[in-house]
């Protein structure tokens, strides 16, 4: 995961020239069809279940945590009792009910930080698409710059700068995937761009932010979506994996990551602390993976035949 | 072919000086003073001031960043804040240690992705495609800490103990002398690439088997395996080209992940130490390390892509 060439995953994904677009006033709600049309698909089904699992835990997990998650319950490392169904952690403290309040954190970061990272891209591809100059230039020369960061390595410099603090997490996160977003936002509205329809805008005198907003935007809403679900399921391996190191949330508080982090040297004696967070990420990674390929090939058009 | 060339280099070295910029920057956008901000509040003035010294914190911003640079280019990266030791020294020895493991991941997954990419796409829409095609999408969602877990927890701790789950090395010695402890950190490597260069190898192969020049090769009557590895593989591999370098680029970020899962002594787990440590010297050379061999293996792969494509080989001379 966290691999930047999804750049070619999803252009590999979208069809060239982006879909057929008929009139352009009437793609305002392409996006809804699309949704419609990946909700039909098994992939997608089994994907929205297997997220929707993980954030009814993540949310109503705390309601129902049998103890408190910095409470120590007994011996480091204890097998399960009928107390502690999945025994102790590596400082007696119950492994469940830290696990039911450890998931909250990396869904909200996860989340802002796509929509940052997916909202600032768009909007970077969409300038440079349509304004064909220098501009379209020194975007692209400074999506070069930030794209030749790992996106990991990016995080902990700001990290190691400033220190490890959740906003800040937040945002780099959203810068990095920046401009992975923008390249292939771009690339699908570049054939927009020439269309007849924005020239007679253009000619009509029409505002540039309302062509780019009511012209292009509705015309990239595939590509969009796709996007909005890749960088989801990288926002989390990232997030996840930055507090597995330690720079997320700090000690005691209850995380994932964390969690996974002060386990692990216990992993033999006892697996349950390292393997009741790790199984939930993966749960929630490869869901957001299904949703996503589910609403490519809606976006595409494959499988609409299929059920 | 010059022209592109020379174009594409001046690109690259544009590319880098930018991207030094950032690096350099990440030292100023320490809050407050930056020798108080490494050192913590309770160190003494001597040592602040000394700290200063070293980081040339009392020259312009300017002269600093041309100190810094200048020093970059001539391999002299400072000394670690942390143990005042040279950068260089710090990080030889797990230099090597990281090349070895990305080596062994790399000779292991490319070959590996473009053959599971050539065999799928010969089968294509077969059950063993969609048997691949579905195992790619899971394997591709997965973090890479959660798949070197998986993997400790089924080959180091609980169902087989064949590989050990943490590198016990000795601080001088190097990894390929007790290969068993590169063996599943490579592996975790070799897991998170392969999908996407399988993806890609399978598209552009599906592509090139449709094409006219396939069709024609069959017809002529030559041997499926000829058609297949003299004719089609070679035009195939281009795009794959592309993602593979990606890939490889990929892992200087990876390995960070990687061996700090399994305690590998290589500088993805330096680097954890120096954030940890807020070692400003040690963070700044390993990440401009890993935009350096971004754009370094970017550089190569476009020419690469020039040298087997025709059209690019021959326009614009």
């Amino acid at each position: 995961m966290t691999q930047p060439q999804t750049v070619e995953q999803a252009l590999d994904l979208v069809p060239e020239g982006g879909p057929e677009v008929a009139p352009p006033r009437l793609q305002r709600f392409q996006w809804l069809g699309i949704l419609r049309n990946a909700a039909r698909l098994t992939r997608t089904r089994i994907g929205l279940g297997m997220v929707g699992l993980i954030i009814v835990i993540a949310v109503f997990g705390p309601l129902v945590a049998p103890h408190s998650p910095t409470e120590f319950i007994a011996a480091p490392n204890h097998g399960p009792t009928s107390d502690a169904i999945f025994g102790a952690d590596a400082l007696g403290r119950d492994v469940f009910s830290r696990f039911l309040h450890g998931g909250l954190t990396v869904l909200w970061m996860s989340a802002a930080a796509t929509v940052l990272g997916v909202v600032l891209g768009t909007v970077i591809g969409l300038v440079a698409a349509y304004s064909r100059n220098w501009l379209d230039d020194v975007l692209m020369r400074g999506n070069d710059v930030v794209l030749a960061f790992p996106q990991i390595i990016f995080v902990l410099l700001a990290v190691s700068a400033i220190g490890p603090k959740l906003w800040l997490i937040v945002v780099t996160v959203g810068i990095t995937h920046a401009p992975r977003v923008a390249r292939v936002i771009r690339g699908a509205a570049q054939q927009i761009v020439e269309r007849d329809f924005i020239k007679a805008e253009e000619v009509a005198g029409e505002r540039r932010s309302r062509i780019i907003m009511e012209g292009l935007l509705p015309n990239v809403t595939s590509p969009l979506l796709v996007e909005l679900g890749l960088r989801m399921t990288f926002s989390i391996g990232l997030i996840a994996a930055i507090s597995f190191l330690g720079f997320g949330l700090q000690p005691p508080a209850a995380d994932w990551g964390l969690m996974i982090n002060e386990n692990r040297l216990s992993i033999a004696v006892m697996p349950w602390g390292v393997l009741l967070p790790v199984l939930a990420i993966a749960v929630l990674t490869v869901g957001t993976n299904l949703v996503t390929d589910g609403i490519a090939r809606a976006a595409i058009g494959l499988d609409r035949t299929n059920e | 072919m010059t022209k592109l060339v020379l174009r594409r280099l001046a690109l690259g070295v544009l590319t880098l000086f930018l991207i030094s910029l950032v690096v350099f920057a990440a030292v100023l956008a320490l809050p407050g003073d930056a020798a108080t901000a490494i050192l913590g509040k309770d160190a003494t003035p001597e040592r602040i001031a000394a700290l200063r010294d070293q980081l040339n914190l009392n020259d312009s911003v300017v002269s600093q960043y041309l100190s810094w640079i200048g020093g970059v280019l001539t391999g002299s990266f400072g000394e670690s804040t942390a143990t005042q030791e040279p950068v260089s020294e710090l990080l030889s020895d797990r230099v090597a240690n990281t090349a070895f493991l990305v080596f062994v991941a790399a000779v292991v997954a490319i070959p590996l992705s473009i053959g599971i990419g050539v065999w799928t796409a010969m089968r294509r829409d077969r059950p063993a495609d969609h048997v691949i095609s579905n195992g790619s999408l899971v394997l591709a969602a997965l973090p890479e800490f959660v798949i070197g877990i998986g993997l400790i927890l089924l080959f180091a701790t609980s169902v087989f103990h064949w590989f050990p789950a943490v590198s016990l090395l000795a601080p001088d010695q190097r990894a390929w002398t007790d290969p068993s402890v590169v063996v599943l950190p490579a592996a975790t490597l070799v897991l998170a690439v392969t999908p996407y260069i399988s993806r890609i190898m399978r598209g552009s192969m599906i592509e090139v088997l449709e094409s006219e020049y396939v069709t024609m090769a069959r017809l002529k009557g030559l041997p499926e395996r000829t058609v297949i590895w003299r004719h089609a593989v070679p035009n195939a591999i281009v795009p794959a080209i592309q993602v593979t370098a990606l890939q490889l680029a990929w892992m200087a970020g990876g390995v960070v992940v990687v061996e700090f899962v399994f305690s590998y002594p290589g500088i993805g787990s330096a680097f954890i130490d120096a954030v940890d440590n807020r070692d400003m010297p040690v963070v700044q050379t390993i990440t401009m390390l890993a935009a350096a061999i971004y754009v370094v293996l970017n550089l190569l792969a476009d020419l690469a892509t020039i040298a087997v494509t025709p059209r690019l080989r021959t326009e614009a001379r």
